[in-house]
């Protein structure tokens, strides 16, 4: 089930075979915990992303579980070596289950 | 005025000059190793090989950059499995978890993370040979100054 | 004597202690700034002497406003990016229809801002919901809500690096070569100048009036205390460079005016509602005297 999320993705467009490249991505997510009040002093729900999955070509090279302890508007950051040209592709997903993905294209020779 | 709530605004007023003793409302180092304890077992956790990078005074803890990296080879005999970020003084000890491959190249995760107090956070690393490794980092958290809190 | 009497009274003694240490701490801060020459008017003070809080971030918030892959903000500016694409109201016009493209047409306007339009001092926000209501016939943005944040750091972010120059009305016109030339020109008002001071002063007088429970004005901390530490952070000189900002406190995009409602509530004021004139008065006031200094928006705080 898809999540609207704002998502962005950074990977180099190109790299040499063999090349440890930096990926990095961004989701918009206010990671409520469940343990904040609001104005009104009623509980604000907890809505958490859970889970950020890579796949280089569709094979899974990189994953992160979240818990309540990581911050608002996520960020992760990572490596991952440049075996062959294709699509790089990063999914999140929440407590419900919905996911969320955005990908980018990278050339490697 | 009720009791607790100008108890409340005085530590909060405190808090902001850095002076409020904490009232200890969430679990202590207990917590953390606890959670370490369910990930390793029986087996034994020693110190080393792990690169935890957390300011040691924060500038808010809303959001900290904080950086992973273990020492590994990463090949398919020996590399990193994955690595664990637990807290000691947040309502919950989980952070985060990082699962590599030798695909990652590099055992390296950078994330941003809450921390509600001062307090150490502990990175615990698995390998694929099933031995656990791990370090820890002590921070400093104050309040901060002129927010929407009444 | 009830308890909660007995609290309150409590509650009174503390504060007079802390603003005592307060005071004595501010002497001998104010007494080593007055040596080291810096000037409370902000029509005097050199350039030099300025200096934006984005030079006393850490490492890691510094790299995350100068990155946009880091920069959350980079989320409201695209969603700003899109609303300038969209259509709307009765007249059925996007920012586009009558603007172009957003580089070449809003270079250079966030830091004209807050500036009087119509006889009325307006912020940049003020202006989009004017052009939302008047140009395109929708309904205006809810204060501090995401649309017109987005749109304000999607404009802010078109003048990045350009120095901020609120406009005067004794300064000489500029022309809006994108709009059509049938369209009124709304920022060529010639007004008497005598109006423009009158609110600047107004704004100035709001920053150095005292406020609150605290009792205290803003210049007592950004100007008299700018570098000590209140607690565990620093205090900034308050230049509004970089708005709308990211503050990892909020964890979200916001404007001056919620800025500056912090503060009110950080002296325990009654905080100044959103849009109210006095917001607008001390956005000019604080615009002027960092007239000069580079605009950062969107940038990161903490």
């Amino acid at each position: 089930m898809s999540l609207p999320l704002r998502l962005l993705l950074t990977v180099p467009r190109s790299a040499r075979r063999g090349e440890i490249i930096e990926v990095r991505a961004l989701a918009q997510h206010a990671m409520e915990n469940g343990l904040r009040h609001d104005q009104n002093g009623q509980v604000v729900p907890r809505d958490l992303l859970r889970q950020v999955t890579f796949l280089y070509n569709g094979t899974e090279v990189f994953r992160a579980d979240l818990h309540t302890g990581v911050a608002a508007n996520p960020l992760i950051q990572f490596n991952t070596i440049a075996t062959e040209s294709g699509v790089l592709t990063v999914i999140w997903k929440d407590d419900e289950g919905r996911d969320a993905q955005t990908s980018s294209r990278i050339e490697v020779s | 005025m009720k009791v607790s709530e100008s108890r409340r605004d005085c530590l909060g007023f405190l808090a902001a000059f850095g002076l409020a003793p904490w009232s200890g409302a969430f679990a202590q180092a207990d917590q953390a190793q606890a959670a370490i304890r369910a990930l390793v077992m029986d087996a034994r956790v020693r110190a080393g090989r792990v690169g935890l990078e957390i300011p040691p005074l924060v500038e808010n803890g809303h959001s900290v950059v904080v950086s992973l990296q273990v020492d590994s080879p990463m090949t398919e005999q020996d590399h990193v499995r994955s690595v664990h970020l637990f807290s000691e003084g947040n309502p919950l000890p989980g952070i985060l978890t990082a699962y590599f491959t030798p695909r990652s190249g590099r055992a390296t995760v950078t994330s941003r993370i809450r921390l509600a107090q001062s307090q150490r956070v502990w990175a615990v690393a698995a390998m694929s040979d099933g031995s656990f490794w791990q370090t820890s980092a002590e921070t400093l958290v104050t309040l901060s100054a002129c927010t929407e809190e009444r | 004597m009830g308890r909660a009497a007995l609290h309150c009274r409590f509650q009174a003694e503390l504060f007079r202690q802390i603003r005592r240490v307060m005071v004595s701490v501010g002497v001998c801060v104010g007494l080593a700034t007055i040596i080291s020459g810096w000037h409370l008017d902000a029509r005097a003070a050199e350039p030099q002497g300025r200096r934006s809080a984005t030079l006393d971030l850490s490492r890691d918030t510094r790299a995350m406003q100068d990155d946009d892959s880091l920069n959350p903000a980079t989320f409201w500016r695209l969603d700003g990016e899109a609303l300038w694409r969209e259509r709307v109201g009765h007249a059925n016009r996007s920012c586009a229809s009558c603007h172009g493209e957003a580089p070449d047409a809003m270079k250079g306007v966030a830091v004209q801002f807050p500036k009087m339009v119509a006889g009325q001092l307006l912020n940049l926000e003020g202006q989009i919901n004017r052009c939302r209501s008047m140009r395109q016939g929708a309904t205006r943005f809810a204060f501090e809500s995401n649309p017109l944040l987005s749109m304000a750091i999607f404009i802010g972010a078109q003048s990045r690096g350009l120095p901020i120059a609120p406009a005067r009305p004794m300064d000489p016109v500029i022309p809006v070569p994108t709009l059509p030339q049938s369209t009124p020109l709304v920022n060529a008002e010639i007004h008497s100048d005598s109006a423009w001071k009158s609110l600047l002063e107004t704004g100035r007088a709001l920053y150095t009036r005292r406020m609150g429970q605290l009792n205290l004005a803003c210049v007592h901390c950004h100007d008299e205390r700018a570098g000590a530490r209140l607690g565990g952070n620093l205090i900034p000189q308050a230049h509004p460079t970089g708005y709308p900002i990211y503050r990892l406190e909020w964890n979200a995009v916001g404007s001056l005016q919620r800025r500056l409602r912090n503060c009110m509530i950080g002296v325990r004021a009654e905080p100044f509602a959103f849009g109210a004139p006095e917001l607008v008065q001390l956005e000019l006031y604080l615009m002027e005297r960092a007239r000069g200094m580079d605009l950062e928006t969107p940038a990161v705080r903490p």
